[in-house]
């Protein structure tokens, strides 16, 4: 009887992690459609295969220093450049913002991008910077000075 | 001396579950320390560009050292026929998987990615020594799995001795990967030496049976089950037998390096300026984990007395704690020598003593550790039949008075 | 991005023109004689990319090149020194006994036997063929045994997030890195960020080329002049030298 209890006491568990009535819910995501240009590849086959093209490309300027710039090689920051702009209030949107251009389908598909821990999320002339790190650039020329005051070991 | 019969301890006390329940909080905690190292970014913890590897490193270090050191009692029993020692063959296998897993733990969750998991044990680079522990460690569950198998099984009975020997072999294997980790490190002064491996061999041989005297006597007087001096008393000798080799060791290793002129800035660093790390080598490994349990194991009067036998390996395990923390800090703390004559200086601490101490995140993420492996044997005495169900000197005792 | 640096390289490149003589910025041209590497070609051996630092033309608390990698890589101080990254610095070094003062950019030595290759679990600290020694940061688990192996402290842990990266310099918490050479100038036959600096400065303590190329600068003044390699008892073959130590 008690094996029987915890049974299904389990077993309610574990349908509860399945919303099954959220799942209908949940809306389609809103895909930004940069106007003008062709991507590299058609539609479908950029959205089944896009990981792959830009995975293999990866290994390809990582390890061989293969830049291809030609028109129709796979390359993030493309990607990046037509598919991310500012929204109308002139604000372009982060990998934090659901309404990023991946973000938005890999919420949507529940897949995490591991992407934009290291690489920009946003066409470079969108990036705010400093031109160049004063606080670092302040901070070296500060320990510079104090080693020549002698703080030597 | 009689058939030993094993058997499962109850498990039904308030104290059990308490245990239990005291090592999941601790394991939580380690789970939120991590979450907080994480989601933040490393620079939270203590380690920095110049201290790279850490406290959680020293917990880790010390927990697969002492794992494989574990695995001795059972070795001993079955490689070297040593009868005393057979009762004690499952659970010494046993502490050493757990030992392992808690360490490996600790290790993982302090990784800069430890999502990245599937690559560390997908993508290998055979030329490093990290690597083949990966396989080593994995290698040793699989086999240590095997040899507790073959021990319980009866069927299996007549393997028992050959997959004891692989196991043995294995894990001085596997110490000399955790020993080489360092000794191949030709960057730093204070590592880079062939004798790192054997001395690691020796060091995991002193705290992992202090470990295993602790937890042994421990799982006996909660469990009310007899536990013979005839036991104890060969324990402690053994173990001291390991204590005075690991200090043999030490003092070999510096003895070499006091001749080597290059070595002098580092030697003494450790052992005459290095404040907190000289300190701890004196007082933390020499002291504490050498000479004094040296002439409490070797006191007369005390032979049997389970509480002296506790401080001693408590002892023990606190100098080893000392002298990990000393070798993994203490070496990173002593500038590299780049400019060999000159005094050196920069924006990126050349030249200087680098500085750490410890975060509380990063204690408590190896403590974490530690309660992994203690849940862990705690768990599987109550699943399966690792205990002796005495082990009283008629016995245990193969010399015992029929 | 990409035309922006091509148009400062030109801009670069005719100025150089313009002053008329290879000689006014020793080796640092030389290389764009050899043919180009076409973007689709591979790396191959036939180059190892190298540098020549002159310490007695650099000047102590001058961080021109310093600067300029950390804007190049888009390096953001966070007010913590010990765990900002670095991938060059400046040493000042006294010799103890003659009082000499000597300063230098110490920046990855880019080893042809990199310790740091060697350590690594996953095959992420690599070394390509021309000779840069690099992180695959897709694979870097961060373990940092690498910055433990390094023999130059060379490498430097990501230890927050990080937002805004530069398109050439991606990087991210949590993995390792260090200097890179400038791959992404180098394979566009341009030129390293701190040597452009330095040059562009007029310090002219940094030369950079192709080791492999006997009709290099580089090469010709290292067999003229030689150079030293720091911690050559490593026997490591730096690809960085060092003139006046």
């Amino acid at each position: 009887m008690t094996r029987f209890l915890r049974l299904s006491l389990i077993l309610t568990g574990l349908i509860m992690l399945f919303p099954s009535q959220g799942m209908a819910e949940t809306p389609f995501p809103i895909i930004h459609e940069p106007e003008g240009k062709e991507c590299v590849e058609d539609e479908d086959d950029m959205r089944r295969n896009h990981m792959n093209y830009i995975r293999h490309q990866r290994d390809k300027t990582m390890r061989e220093g293969i830049r291809a710039e030609s028109e129709g090689s796979y390359s993030l920051s493309k990607c990046i450049d037509c598919h991310v702009e500012a929204n109308d209030k002139g604000v372009t949107p982060t990998h934090n913002d659901k309404e990023h251009f991946c973000v938005a389908c890999h919420e949507y598909a529940a897949v995490q991008i591991d992407c934009f821990q290291c690489h920009a999320d946003r066409p470079q002339k969108n990036i705010k910077r400093s031109s160049s790190d004063q606080a670092l650039k302040d901070q070296l020329q500060e320990m510079l000075a104090a080693k020549d005051m002698g703080d030597v070991q | 001396m009689k058939k030993i019969e094993y058997t499962r301890i109850k498990g039904h006390s308030l104290a059990y579950y308490g245990l239990l329940a005291g090592l999941g909080f601790i394991i939580l905690l380690g789970l939120l320390a991590t979450w907080y190292m994480e989601h933040n970014g490393h620079y939270v913890t203590g380690m920095s560009n110049q201290i790279v590897w850490g406290m959680p490193h020293v917990f880790a270090i010390f927990l697969i050292v002492a794992a494989s050191g574990a695995l001795n009692v059972a070795s001993i029993a079955s490689v070297f026929g040593k009868k005393i020692y057979d009762p004690l063959s499952r659970l010494s296998a046993l502490l050493s998987i757990a030992l392992l897993a808690g360490g490996l733990v600790v290790l993982l969750l302090d990784l800069g990615r430890p999502d990245r998991l599937i690559v560390a044990i997908t993508t290998y680079n055979f030329k490093s020594i990290f690597a083949w522990n990966i396989i080593l460690y994995t290698g040793f569950f699989a086999i240590v799995g095997a040899y507790i198998w073959m021990m319980m099984d009866h069927n299996m009975h007549k393997y028992k001795k050959k997959v004891g020997l692989t196991a043995f072999v294995w894990r001085l294997i596997l110490t000399t990967g955790t020993g080489s980790i360092f000794g191949f490190l030709v960057a730093r002064s204070a590592y880079d030496a062939a004798l790192m491996a054997p001395m690691f061999i020796i060091m995991s041989f002193a705290f992992g049976l202090a470990i295993f005297i602790l937890v042994l006597m421990a799982a006996y007087n909660w469990t009310g089950r007899e536990l013979g001096d005839a036991v104890i008393a060969r324990l402690r000798s053994l173990l001291g037998v390991f204590v005075a080799a690991v200090l043999y060791f030490t003092a070999v290793y510096h003895l070499t390096n006091l001749y080597i002129t290059e070595h002098h800035g580092v030697e003494q660093f450790i052992l005459r300026d290095g404040g907190i790390y000289t300190n701890l080598f004196w007082f933390g490994q020499v002291l504490i984990g050498g000479l004094l349990p040296l002439a409490l194991i070797y006191a007369p009067g005390v032979k049997t007395c389970r509480k002296t036998l506790a401080l001693i390996s408590t002892m023990i395990i606190v100098g080893g704690m000392c002298q990990i923390y000393v070798i993994v800090i203490g070496g990173q703390a002593y500038p590299m020598e780049l400019f060999p004559g000159y005094e050196v200086s920069s924006t990126f601490f050349d030249g200087m003593v680098n500085s750490y101490s410890p975060t509380l995140p990063e204690i408590i993420l190896g403590l974490s550790g530690m309660a992994v492996s203690i849940l862990l044997v705690s768990f599987a005495i109550k699943a399966l039949s690792f205990l002796p169900t005495s082990l009283a000197d008629s016995i245990a005792d193969p010399h015992a008075a029929k | 991005m990409s035309d922006q640096i091509n148009d400062s390289r030109r801009q670069f490149l005719s100025k150089a023109a313009i002053a008329g003589s290879v000689t006014i910025a020793p080796g640092v041209f030389l290389h764009q004689t050899a043919q180009a590497k076409p973007d689709e070609k591979a790396v191959t051996s036939a180059t190892r990319w190298g540098m020549l630092i002159d310490t007695d033309k650099c000047s102590k608390g001058c961080t021109d090149c310093v600067d300029a990698c950390n804007q190049e890589h888009a390096l953001t101080g966070f007010d913590r020194p010990e765990t900002d990254a670095q991938y060059i610095r400046k040493v000042s070094l006294v010799e103890k006994q003659t009082g000499h003062e000597i300063s230098l950019p110490l920046m990855c030595q880019h080893c042809e036997k990199p310790p740091c290759v060697d350590v690594c679990p996953t095959g992420a600290s690599m070394k390509r063929e021309d000779g840069i020694v690099l992180v695959d940061k897709h694979i870097c688990i961060g373990c940092r045994y690498c910055m433990m192996a390094c023999p130059y402290k060379a490498r430097s842990f990501v230890h927050e997030t990080i937002e805004n990266q530069t398109l050439s310099a991606p990087r991210g918490k949590g993995t390792v890195e260090s200097c890179t050479m400038c791959t992404h100038r180098v394979d566009k036959d341009g030129i390293p960020a701190c040597v452009e600096a330095c040059t562009d400065e007029n310090h002219n303590a940094m030369t950079f080329g192709d080791l492999n190329d006997p009709e290099s600068t580089i090469s010709k003044e290292l067999k003229k002049h030689g150079g030293k390699q720091i911690r050559a008892d490593l026997q490591l073959n730096t690809g960085v030298r060092y003139q006046g130590l």
